[in-house]
């Protein structure tokens, strides 16, 4: 059976390392990749009157521009390199949403890089990847 | 990319801005040329000889009072249609107020969010969002002035009036999802212009007009309420906050009243006129901070005088059935209550249903049963301790005149010395926040009379300022008469279209229920599971 990869993407430089580890891997594995992108959400957060109005529409524009900027583009590099490659946007806590994706897809492995992609995420020193670690369902490579 | 995205759109706006607070400072100065008396003093006065003729015409037509059968108490007629309203709805859902309430936290909570809709509005936001709305005077200064007219057991039924008054928001917020569109720029627009027209449309021609009516109506009084109760009544109360902690009659703020008023303008205007938005999402984080602050205060406050707690009670319960100082006996206290419950919950008047409306689920009913807890927390839990923190330090029986947010200020005093301080801030913030969602709500009102344009939307917007500078010049007396006029009068249209929907609401609650009840409704987790297999 190959093997399944799921990559964490970000945004980050950090990440484009994780993205070269999740390609050497599957090369050499002859597996498949499912490149996701989490857009950090909770349901508990508050908001105005009018956002709420926008909301489901801005949503929309999150996750094409999640697929259009980064997604479909490094997609095109795993599929370059005959690797078959699907591509998932979703909203939610970072670290959550990674292992339910795991479950969804089914992988063997989920590979992210371990600093965020803004200097205050960078601050907590890679939180999600350290969250990840622990709640897991499959071994976590994480690329520094 | 958010920031990025929103600064062409400040550009555009900046100029139109700019001139709208130009036109605020020209109508305030030629007011202050023209005074021959003592500038300050003059223009606060001036503002309300100009206002106080009108608004005291709209509260008399509006709050026209009926004699209550067996006493000399009169009650407004509008509080009346409200808690007939709120008392029908009770028994025809069957106390929903009371079976909804464990299902409603586990629908706040999360448990049936679907996974798939991660990143549309939940349950949670759009409670939260209409609280911001809510609370704030109404549990602060509207229980101050119920205690101080109609003495401690006009609090029982206040709280009596906020459980009725979860029927009516039940029933305002499933239709409020039920039938809400969505906009050409794919917004979502919800509320009672949309259930009125829309909901009584589909019960014939004769109703339709009827729905269209009862919509325009309700938007006229919307409007008007925005610019009350939404917006005087928020500006004057939180200037007579300021005014209080920096030594009140001799306070420099004393007669400047206009002067705060211009400043709160300003800032209203940083987010409505200037689309800063960054303000608004600020403030509308902060708002649940203080929230959290002032009934953690007023828990703090009982506790240290628990055992007064007991006795506290007794009087509520003992004086709700007529007290001698006030006319009219139990009827009388009862008035008051009720009128200050429908002032502080909103419950059946209607705005609650714009903010609910936009929340992401296909049950309109999910959302009405969340809805219930607005008037729980708002009239029932934080007015029942802002009535605790008055009665037990006793400052009401000796008011030296003091009503509103005075009163409630010094209760907290008593206890913690630097209390208003904290106050003053809560009490600016609830009330920037209050106006600004009912600028919202207004603003919807005024674009479903006027239609969808810009210069629509900035004569709105411009009116919306000119009230917040009125409402820090004037009285109190004048500012919470007309307030009240005009958010109870939205009560006239959106309860007589919601009596021919209650049919409509009744088929849709029992399928609900029947769901909840057999357990067939999806949870968070089946929801995931099915998105795997």
């Amino acid at each position: 059976m190959s093997e399944k990869f799921l990559v964490g993407l970000d945004g980050s430089e950090c990440c484009q390392r994780a993205v070269a580890a999740a390609l050497h891997q599957a090369q050499a594995s002859r597996g498949s990749v499912v490149l996701s992108y989490v857009i950090p959400w909770s349901p508990f957060t508050f908001s105005t009157a009018e956002e709420n109005a926008l909301r489901h529409k801005r949503r929309e524009e999150e996750l094409a521009r999640a697929a259009e900027q980064l997604l479909i583009p490094e997609q095109r590099r795993f599929e370059a390199a005959g690797i078959d490659c699907e591509v998932v946007a979703r909203h939610g806590h970072p670290a959550k949403t990674l292992v339910q994706l795991a479950r969804e897809y089914e992988v063997n492995m989920i590979i992210v890089g371990v600093i965020g992609d803004t200097p205050l995420k960078s601050r907590f020193l890679g939180g999600t990847a350290s969250t990840l670690i622990q709640i897991s369902p499959c071994p976590v490579l994480v690329v520094p | 990319m958010a920031a990025r995205a929103a600064r062409p759109d400040l550009e555009d706006r900046m100029p139109t801005f700019f001139r709208s607070l130009l036109t605020l400072m020209a109508l305030a100065l030629s007011g202050t040329a023209a005074a021959d008396q003592p500038l300050t003093s003059g223009l606060d006065e001036r503002i309300e000889a100009l206002i106080a003729p009108g608004t005291d015409w709209v509260e008399k037509v509006i709050l026209f009072r009926v004699p209550l059968p067996g006493s000399d108490a009169q009650m407004a007629f509008v509080v009346l249609w409200l808690i007939i309203a709120a008392f029908i709805f009770t028994f025809y859902f069957r106390f929903i107020n009371l079976r909804g309430l464990a299902h409603g936290f586990r629908l706040i909570r999360g448990d049936y969010n679907d996974p798939r809709a991660a990143g549309e509005v939940t349950h949670f936001q759009a409670l939260a969002t209409a609280l911001s709305g809510t609370v704030g005077l109404g549990n602060i200064a509207g229980v101050a002035i119920a205690v101080s007219v109609g003495g401690p057991g006009a609090v029982v039924w206040m709280m009596l009036a906020g459980f009725l008054g979860m029927s009516s928001k039940f029933v305002e917020c499933t239709l409020g999802v039920k039938y809400r569109s969505v906009n050409p720029d794919g917004s979502i627009s919800g509320g009672p212009m949309w259930y009125l027209s829309r909901g009584l449309a589909e019960r014939g021609p004769a109703l339709a007009t009827l729905g269209k009516v009862c919509a325009v109506v309700f938007a006229i009084f919307c409007v008007g309420g925005s610019f009350g109760g939404a917006n005087m009544f928020q500006s004057n109360q939180s200037f007579q906050q300021i005014v209080g902690v920096t030594g009140g009659a001799e306070s420099w703020f004393a007669d400047k009243g206009w002067l705060f008023g211009l400043i709160m303008a300003f800032f209203v205007a940083l987010v409505i006129i200037g689309g800063i938005r960054s303000i608004a999402r600020v403030t509308s984080k902060i708002v649940p901070l203080m929230g959290m602050i002032y009934i953690t205060s007023g828990l703090v406050v009982i506790g240290a005088h628990i055992d007064q707690v007991p006795a506290a009670f007794a009087l509520m319960l003992s004086s709700a059935f007529g007290v001698s100082s006030v006319a009219g006996g139990m009827l009388g206290v009862l008035a008051i209550g009720f009128q200050r419950a429908a002032f502080s919950s909103e419950a059946g008047i209607g705005s609650a249903a714009i903010a609910h409306s936009a929340v992401q689920t296909n049950e309109p009913v999910s959302e009405g049963v969340v809805a219930l807890y607005e008037p729980f927390v708002d009239t029932i839990i934080v007015c029942t301790i802002t009535a605790l923190v008055i009665i037990i330090s006793g400052v009401y029986v000796d008011g030296n005149g003091m009503s509103g947010v005075e009163l409630t200020s010094e209760a907290f005093e008593s206890a913690i010395s630097w209390f208003p301080y904290v106050l003053a801030v809560a009490v600016i913030l609830f009330a920037y926040s209050t106006m600004l969602a009912w600028s919202y709500y207004g603003l919807k009102s005024w674009t479903y009379l006027f239609g969808e344009s810009r210069s629509a939307e900035y004569t709105y917007k411009t009116l919306f300022l000119l009230f917040v500078v009125a409402g820090a010049s004037m009285q109190l007396g004048a500012v919470i008469g007309f307030s009240d006029a005009m958010i109870l009068a939205m009560a006239f249209p959106n309860l007589l279209g919601i009596y021919f929907l209650l049919p409509t609401v009744r088929r849709e609650l029992d399928r609900y229920w029947a769901k909840v009840q057999a357990g067939t409704l999806p949870t968070w987790r089946e929801n995931l599971r099915r998105q795997r297999s």
